[in-house]
Formats: structure tokens, C-alpha cells, sequence
């Protein structure tokens, strides 16, 4: 007796069968990548505890105060956000001798690898109105992080001969060093932004 | 004879088309793996700001949004044109934040509360007034993480 070929299963349409699914997957799909400004937001203060009394000096803050206009007034004086970024930086570089009076102290601290150093006590401080505009908050924000990350970017070239994403690419291979040397970067320049609560004039 | 000549000499011959399921196959499933279902439903117009100084949020599932932003026009008439918040897939006052701070936590691992992200998507109108009430509760709920989302840009204008 004959074999029987057995009956080939036509598959003709799996093609269209997986255009549709493509199709489907291909409207609902979003691309988008989730960027963003990370910060960290300070803990509540605990209420019990005595208001802090230890007053900071002028020289060691730089004011910048955002107004209902979304007008930016940089240490009293009118500014474009353009400008803000080489105003922060001279600012929180400071000068080295730390003996100008309108820059700020220096204060003795331990840094990794560095050992005890001078380190300047800036802070910026920024104050917004409750009528600022989130866009304007954003541009603000962004400057000022931005000052901070150029001048850790400029600090870690000239002392270690690394930018600061090398350093975190050779502490995702657990590089011992490289964590050290980020951490006096960050140390040397610690990020201090500091937000006072928003005021309600001008509405 | 001249018949079958004609047949293997001219008409150009079909394209094989069986490889072309295997292609499609290989489409499917490279937008299968990378795609992200929208998880909530947006009531309202969120256009996010631009920034340079941005970082990639990475792991995706430590990550909680709150949306900010005016309603979009079909619930103007219910919600008018102010600035509301939107949790999960409802609007929220500020009183909400709390809970919802609380539910998250609570939905995930205790190791993993730490490394919980909060991402603020703002809406660039948006005035700052409605954006710190939510910090502050933030700060109450103990939920320090913070992002605000913005799109990347390579200049900011004044």
C-alpha cells in the first residue's frame, strides 16, 4: 500500500496573523524615555525640636529669588537665566585663599584622597513665588544643578584626568578608586540648594 | 513547444515569499519586549518642560507618578481650568497624597522602599504654588525621592 503523504498545513496566512499583532503592538507602544531633574527633597524638620538658631552668614549665601513675573533676581540684582549659570559658578568656585570678603569662608574638612582641605561653605538659596511658573521653576533649577555639575566636570578633569561619567562607568565595574575619587569630587563641591518655602505676594 | 518557450523565457519570475512571516515574526517581537503599556489615563494636559542637566529614570517599577496640570476640555465643565493634581487614574487634592504615598510603599518590597522614586509630571503652565503644597506633603509622607519630569534639550532660552 502507498504511503499517504500526510496533508501540508497551509501557511499562507501567518503572515497577515503576525501583521496584525505587529500592528497592534505598534499603536500601543511609547517610546518616550522617562528623563528628568532628580532631586532630594529635605526631610520635615521634627517640631519638638528648638528652631535652629545658628545663622549663616551673607557671604557664604547666594540669593536667587524668582517673583509672580517669572522676573529672576540673582544677589539683588535683575538677571536672565542665560546668565545665572557663569554667576553660580564664580560663585560656588569662590576664591581659593578664601580671604574675599564677598566670596565665601572656607570651613576644614576631611575628603577622601584629598585628606583635610579647605572647603568653601556655599550655599545657594532659592526662593520662588507661588504664582512662578513651573517652566521657569524648571529653568532655574536646571542652571543651578548645572553650575554645580560643570564645575565637578572641570574639578575631576584637572585632578584626576577623568570626567564624571568615566568615573561612574569604572564604579559600575566596581572600581574601588573611582568611587573614591567621585566621592572628594562631590565632597570638594557638595551640591547645596537649598529651597525656602514659597511666598505669597504679588498675585 | 513555442508555448512552453514561452513560459520559462519571459514574465518575470515571483518572489519567494516564505521568509516574510519570519520578518514580520521578528518585528513582532522586538516591539513586544520594548514596549510600555500607558499604565493610567491622563484627565489632564501635561506638556513637560525642557532641561539639559537631565538623568534617565531606570527601573521602571520604583517609580511613582504624579500628575499636575489643568483639565483636559472634556472635564472643564465638571473641573474647570485650574491646576489639579491626578493620581493613578483620578483627580486628587493634596489631602490625597499621603495615602497614596502609603499605598505605593506598601505595594512594594520594605527593601525596596528607599529606592522609591517620585516622579512629578508638571505641566509647564503650571504656577509653583499647587507644585510645593505637593512637596510638602511629599516631605510629610517621607518621600524624598523626587524627579521632575522634563523632556532633554541641548540650550535652554531665556
Amino acid at each position: 500500500m502507498a504511503r499517504r503523504a500526510s496533508p501540508e498545513i497551509n501557511a499562507g496566512s501567518m503572515a497577515d496573523i503576525a501583521f496584525l499583532l505587529l500592528i497592534f503592538f505598534l499603536v500601543t507602544t511609547t517610546m518616550d524615555v522617562d528623563t528628568g531633574l532628580t532631586r532630594k527633597l529635605p526631610p520635615m524638620p521634627e517640631t519638638d525640636l528648638p528652631e535652629d538658631n545658628k545663622q549663616i552668614k551673607e557671604r557664604n549665601i547666594f540669593q536667587v529669588l524668582v517673583n509672580a513675573n517669572n522676573d529672576l533676581l540673582v544677589e539683588g540684582e535683575r538677571m536672565l537665566v542665560s546668565k545665572l549659570r557663569e554667576e553660580a559658578k564664580e560663585f560656588i568656585i569662590g576664591d581659593p585663599t578664601f580671604q574675599d570678603e564677598s566670596m565665601p569662608e572656607g570651613v576644614l574638612t576631611e575628603v577622601p584622597i584629598l585628606g583635610n582641605v579647605m572647603v568653601s561653605k556655599q550655599i545657594v538659596s532659592l526662593q520662588n513665588d507661588r504664582g512662578t511658573s513651573y517652566e521657569m521653576y524648571i529653568k532655574v533649577q536646571n542652571e543651578l544643578v548645572g553650575a554645580y555639575n560643570d564645575i565637578r566636570e572641570e574639578y575631576a578633569q584637572r585632578k584626576f584626568g577623568k570626567s564624571i561619567s568615566q568615573l561612574e562607568d569604572e564604579i559600575k565595574m566596581s572600581s574601588a578608586t573611582a568611587k573614591k575619587q567621585l566621592k572628594a569630587v562631590k565632597k570638594f563641591y557638595p551640591q547645596r540648594i537649598s529651597e525656602a518655602e514659597p511666598k505669597n505676594v504679588g498675585e | 513547444m513555442s508555448k512552453f518557450r514561452k513560459k520559462s523565457g519571459g514574465g518575470i519570475p515571483a518572489v519567494n515569499t516564505a521568509a516574510l512571516p519570519d520578518i514580520v515574526f521578528m518585528l513582532l517581537f522586538f516591539f513586544m519586549v520594548t514596549t510600555v503599556m500607558r499604565e493610567v489615563d491622563l484627565k489632564i494636559d501635561v506638556t513637560r518642560p525642557k532641561a539639559t542637566e537631565v538623568n534617565k529614570l531606570e527601573k521602571k517599577s520604583l517609580v511613582s507618578y504624579i500628575y499636575i496640570g489643568s483639565p483636559k476640555d472634556k472635564f472643564i465643565g465638571s473641573y474647570g481650568t485650574a491646576d489639579r493634581i491626578q493620581l493613578n487614574d483620578a483627580f486628587a487634592t493634596k489631602r490625597d497624597i499621603i495615602a497614596f504615598v502609603e499605598g505605593e510603599k506598601e505595594s512594594h518590597d520594605p527593601q525596596e522602599i528607599p529606592y522609591l522614586t517620585w516622579s512629578l509630571k508638571v505641566d509647564k503652565e503650571a504656577k509653583m504654588g499647587i507644585v510645593t503644597d505637593v512637596k510638602q506633603e511629599l516631605r510629610k509622607a517621607n518621600a524624598l525621592k523626587i524627579n521632575y519630569s522634563t523632556y532633554k534639550t541641548d540650550i535652554i532660552v531665556d
